[in-house]
């Protein structure tokens, strides 16, 4: 049944993923090449090769701080999100209770609230509280906006997995943490790791919470981007190369995912 | 005076099959076959049911037909020609899925003339031949209603309607279709079913796992597990003879018991006891050596004596089923079952009975195939 | 039916607690500033609406208001049925389609000011392939002096991040439709066309209704990106409503006014999302029917 087609949409879905990479590509390209060859020759791959823009972020303690502190507050965020949002999740899932709807919709609201309104507050909260300019901070900043999605996304998993079988564990005389965490938990992996890439995703991307909370100790890498610019100029070389470091965690990370990503979408649920 | 639509001999179709299937490209052992070869057919007209557990094939069986996939080995034949490479369409079959599968945008009128708008029939003639089918299914109220509002067994019947409404359809088949519709509306899709086998003089083939459905509703089961067909026979013929070890097991509530047994010369022994057999078995069976024995509950003799052809047992309970009895007695390891009937005496629980396991309703099998 | 248990409440709060810190505390001091004029730490004077009126009547702000939605449309109409187009185009099965899933989703994954910078060298006339390609095909392109230019580019930008969402989203859905109505339809003989007119498109109605609601919100959102590619110029022709919003607050301290608007912003978001959650419930319900994958 299944004919080799080169037709219309396998040309028009080369094209797109073409204009898709074409941009990280000249990206890459760029981060191999001095600053003087990018400002001097347009060429379409480095003439002169050369590592030097990736041994300054490597060896350049500005540089390098910055992606562990990213990677630092995103990884809490993603644990912190998760842990929070699986018992919230069943409960939506398996029972009705007063004012769910509510407190769905609240959480749903939350997701969509432009983070440029929390700036003054949250700059003053968290200076109270001492937090400024820690990991913690920015992990506890991001929940607004992971915690909502990952509970959307854990209920359709969850709903997605029958009553029976809890009832069969509490029959089998489990208790509830027992059961969550040894028969449930294990059910709905795809939808965990579905939920992981997303919070990961949001997390890693976001700018304006993580620049406005963090100064130097846990200045994340988006915010020591934006000051490449110096005396001599844009330094483009190194600053391509920044940007191409900071998206290897992201593709390593979907790389890991990707089976549970096509698995949770073939079960019919994002 | 309703007219049904006129069917030509050429329209219903005799389906031949000989074939098999692999999912696998280099298919070497029996498990690597969803259909182990086969060879069948399916008269014109006729009503078939394919019964089996999941994963027998029975699915897998029903594409092949319809068209939806093509055996990796052999053909397929409707009235003689070669359809093995033909589309669903080309072969002009009719399915009608597990659930309904309807067109939600659509009225259900509309979503009966769907087949015959994308054959470009003129609107009059597609309208005439949308109230007719309609009718046959008692779908003509529900005609300017959205399809997607509608309960799961009107929905079934769009589906089936969706099928019945080309007027040149050579066989409906059916995958389970009753499995989302509610119990006590199942009897009434079953008649309007035979109703329509009867009108239209159909070929129709019915996969189901029920064999209550399956003996109802079909002229003719095919008994099939782990990708073999293994018994093709009436209901009576499944039930008092069945060819193989599953279909004994398979058909009958609870199925036929089975004790292993070793016939010497004429003596059959079970268990280290010896019993007598009849003179028609030794005949058959004297040298068989290792057989199985199969015997209904409904043959089985329950009397509190011993007697020839029968074997002690205690009897572990007794369940009063309502119409009769069914008494549950292990002979050694081995449990089997007996129906009594309400009016006899019933032993109770702990007794110690005498199952009567020889008569002509017995079967013997060795490797799970009828021997006499 | 779901059984009622109010002992729930307690699997719940875990959740409660940390979004209500992380929201509603910080809301409550957004009010606060709104409807005060801060004049120093000492001196704060209620001053009730004057705040909002002030706001409403901004003309600039009309102005950023217009810019944005105009350009949250345009988002839609691009990248909607860009990327249900893609979903068709995408293999459904095998390492084919997890190799169109990591590529597709990469464009998602980059840190959103980087996106900026991408795009801020990709169109550059003297070093980026796009501008060099577009100057050497004799087109006057410019997007930090011309003001059409720097529309565009932000659009494209935005397509280029986005519409894999769309989608990934739109492919999900997809891949949850039963595979009989496809062979259904082929035996009902239907086009191809036909497929995707009576059974794709109204199964995608759930997807699709989530893909709008999340590019319209995201989008209404925007501040990095263009902030990044041409810092809300040339003038402000490329100045969305956050990046208004900050300018206020963080620029020039107008802590009032900017408070103020914050709570107008979050009202507007507020009253879509309802309106869009109240439509996906109503379609969520609808398709009830449809039982799982088989």
């Amino acid at each position: 049944m299944a004919k080799s087609r080169i037709d219309v949409r396998t040309v028009f879905l080369v094209a797109y993923l073409v204009f898709s990479i074409l941009p990280i590509y000249w990206m890459v390209n760029m981060s191999f090449k001095t600053n003087d060859e990018i400002l001097g020759v347009f060429s379409l791959w480095p003439r002169r090769f050369t590592w030097a823009n990736y041994a300054t972020i490597f060896t350049d303690v500005s540089w390098y701080s910055g992606y562990i502190n990213s990677m630092i507050y995103v990884a809490m965020n993603t644990v912190m999100s998760i842990a929070v949002a699986l018992p919230a999740a069943y409960a939506f899932s398996r029972y009705r209770f007063l004012g769910d709807k509510h407190v769905f919709f609240w959480l749903l609201t939350n997701r969509m609230t432009p983070p440029a309104i929390f700036l003054l507050p949250f700059f003053q909260l968290y200076t109270t509280l001492g937090l400024m300019d820690t990991h913690v901070a920015v992990a506890l900043a991001h929940l607004v906006f992971n915690v909502p999605l990952a509970v959307w996304i854990l209920e359709g998993f969850m709903s997605g997995v029958p009553r029976e079988i809890d009832e069969t564990a509490y029959i089998d005389g489990y208790s509830f943490p027992r059961f969550f965490l040894t028969i449930f938990v294990p059910l709905i992996k795809a939808g965990i790791g579905v939920t992981a890439f997303f919070c990961f995703m949001f997390s890693w991307v976001e700018l304006l919470m993580a620049r406005t909370l963090t100064s130097v100790n846990a200045k994340p890498i988006v915010a020591t981007m934006t000051r490449t610019v110096s005396a001599a100029g844009m330094d483009w070389g190194t600053l391509a190369a920044a940007g191409v470091l900071t998206i290897l965690p992201g593709a390593i990370v979907i790389w890991f995912v990707r089976h549970y990503i096509a698995k949770g979408f073939a079960m019919g649920r994002v | 005076m309703r007219r049904i639509a006129q069917h030509t001999c050429t329209d219903m179709a005799r389906i031949d099959l000989d074939l098999a299937h692999s999912y696998k490209p280099l298919p070497a052992r029996d498990a690597d076959y969803a259909l182990l070869p086969l060879a069948m057919t399916f008269d014109d007209g006729g009503a078939y049911a394919l019964l089996g557990p999941s994963g027998c094939g029975k699915t897998t069986m029903l594409n092949i037909i319809s068209g939806l996939v093509a055996p990796s080995q052999g053909t397929v034949r409707f009235d003689g020609e070669d359809v093995t490479s033909r589309t669903p369409q080309q072969r002009n079959i009719a399915q009608v899925f597990q659930f309904p599968v309807i067109y939600d945008t659509m009225t259900v009128a509309e979503n009966l003339a769907f087949p015959l708008r994308n054959r470009r029939m003129p609107a009059e003639r597609i309208g005439q031949r949308v109230g007719v089918v309609a009718e046959m299914l008692e779908l003509t109220a529900q005609l300017p209603q959205r399809a997607a509002g509608l309960s799961a067994d009107v929905k079934q019947k769009i589906s089936l309607g969706r099928g019945l409404v080309r007027n040149d359809v050579s066989a409906v088949l059916f995958d389970e279709p009753l499995t989302v519709i509610d119990p006590h509306l199942k009897w009434q899709l079953r008649r309007k079913l035979k109703q329509i086998h009867r009108e239209l003089k159909l070929t129709l083939i019915y996969v189901t796992h029920d064999q209550v459905e399956a003996l109802t509703f079909a002229d003719q089961v095919i008994v099939m597990t782990h990708g073999r067909a293994v018994q093709t026979g009436s209901a009576d013929q499944l039930f008092e003879r069945p060819q193989h070890t599953f279909v004994g097991h398979f058909i009958g509530s609870p199925g036929m018991n089975f004790l292993d047994a070793e016939i010497q010369g004429d003596r059959l022994r079970i268990d280290g006891v010896d019993l007598q057999m009849t003179a028609d078995s030794i005949a058959a069976l004297s040298q068989a050596g290792r057989v199985t024995l199969g015997v209904r509950p409904e043959y089985v003799t329950v009397s509190d004596s011993a007697r020839p052809g029968a074997m002690s047992a205690q009897v572990v309970k007794a369940q009063d089923i309502g119409t009769h009895w069914m008494v549950t007695g292990k002979i050694g390891e081995r449990v089997v079952r007996a129906r009594v009937s309400s009016g006899a005496a019933v032993p109770g629980a702990g007794d110690t009975v005498w199952l009567g396991l020889l008569g002509p309703h017995t079967c013997f099998y060795k490797d799970d195939r009828l021997l006499a | 039916m779901k059984p009622v248990n109010h002992k729930a409440w307690l699997l719940i709060l875990p959740v409660v607690v940390c979004v209500a810190f992380s929201a509603i505390l910080p809301l409550m001091t957004v009010v606060n500033y709104s409807v005060q004029d801060i004049i120093s730490p000492e001196r704060r004077v209620f001053v009730g609406t004057e705040w909002f009126k002030m706001v409403m009547r901004d003309g600039e702000l009309h102005d950023a208001l217009l810019r944005q939605i105009t350009f949250s449309i345009a988002v839609l109409v691009v990248e909607v049925p860009l990327g249900i187009m893609l979903a068709l185009s995408m293999p459904p099965s095998g390492w084919k389609a997890s190799a169109v899933l990591v590529l597709l989703a990469m464009s998602l994954l980059i840190p959103w000011n980087v996106v900026g910078t991408i795009w801020q060298i990709f169109g550059r006339t003297d070093i980026g392939l796009f501008g060099a390609a577009l100057a050497r095909l004799g087109f006057d392109y410019n997007y930090t002096g011309s003001a059409t230019d720097a529309w565009l580019t932000v659009l494209l930008m935005d397509v280029w991040h986005w519409t894999s969402l769309v989608a990934l989203l739109c492919y999900a859905g997809l891949r949850a439709i039963p595979n009989a109505y496809y062979q259904a339809a082929q035996i009902d003989g239907a086009s191809r066309f036909a497929v995707f007119r009576y059974i794709e498109l109204p199964k995608l109605r759930g997807v699709l209704m989530i893909a709008v609601l999340l590019r319209f919100m995201d989008s209404f959102m925007i501040y990095t990106e263009p902030f990044v590619l041409t810092g809300g110029g040339p003038g402000n022709s490329t100045t969305f409503l956050s990046q208004y919003l900050t300018q206020k607050a963080v620029g020039q301290f107008d802590v009032g006014p900017a408070a103020a608007f914050s709570l107008i912003y979050f009202l507007i978001i507020l009253l879509m999302c309802f309106i869009l959650y109240n439509w996906m419930q109503r379609v969520g319900t609808s398709d009830a029917s449809t039982p799982p994958n088989g």
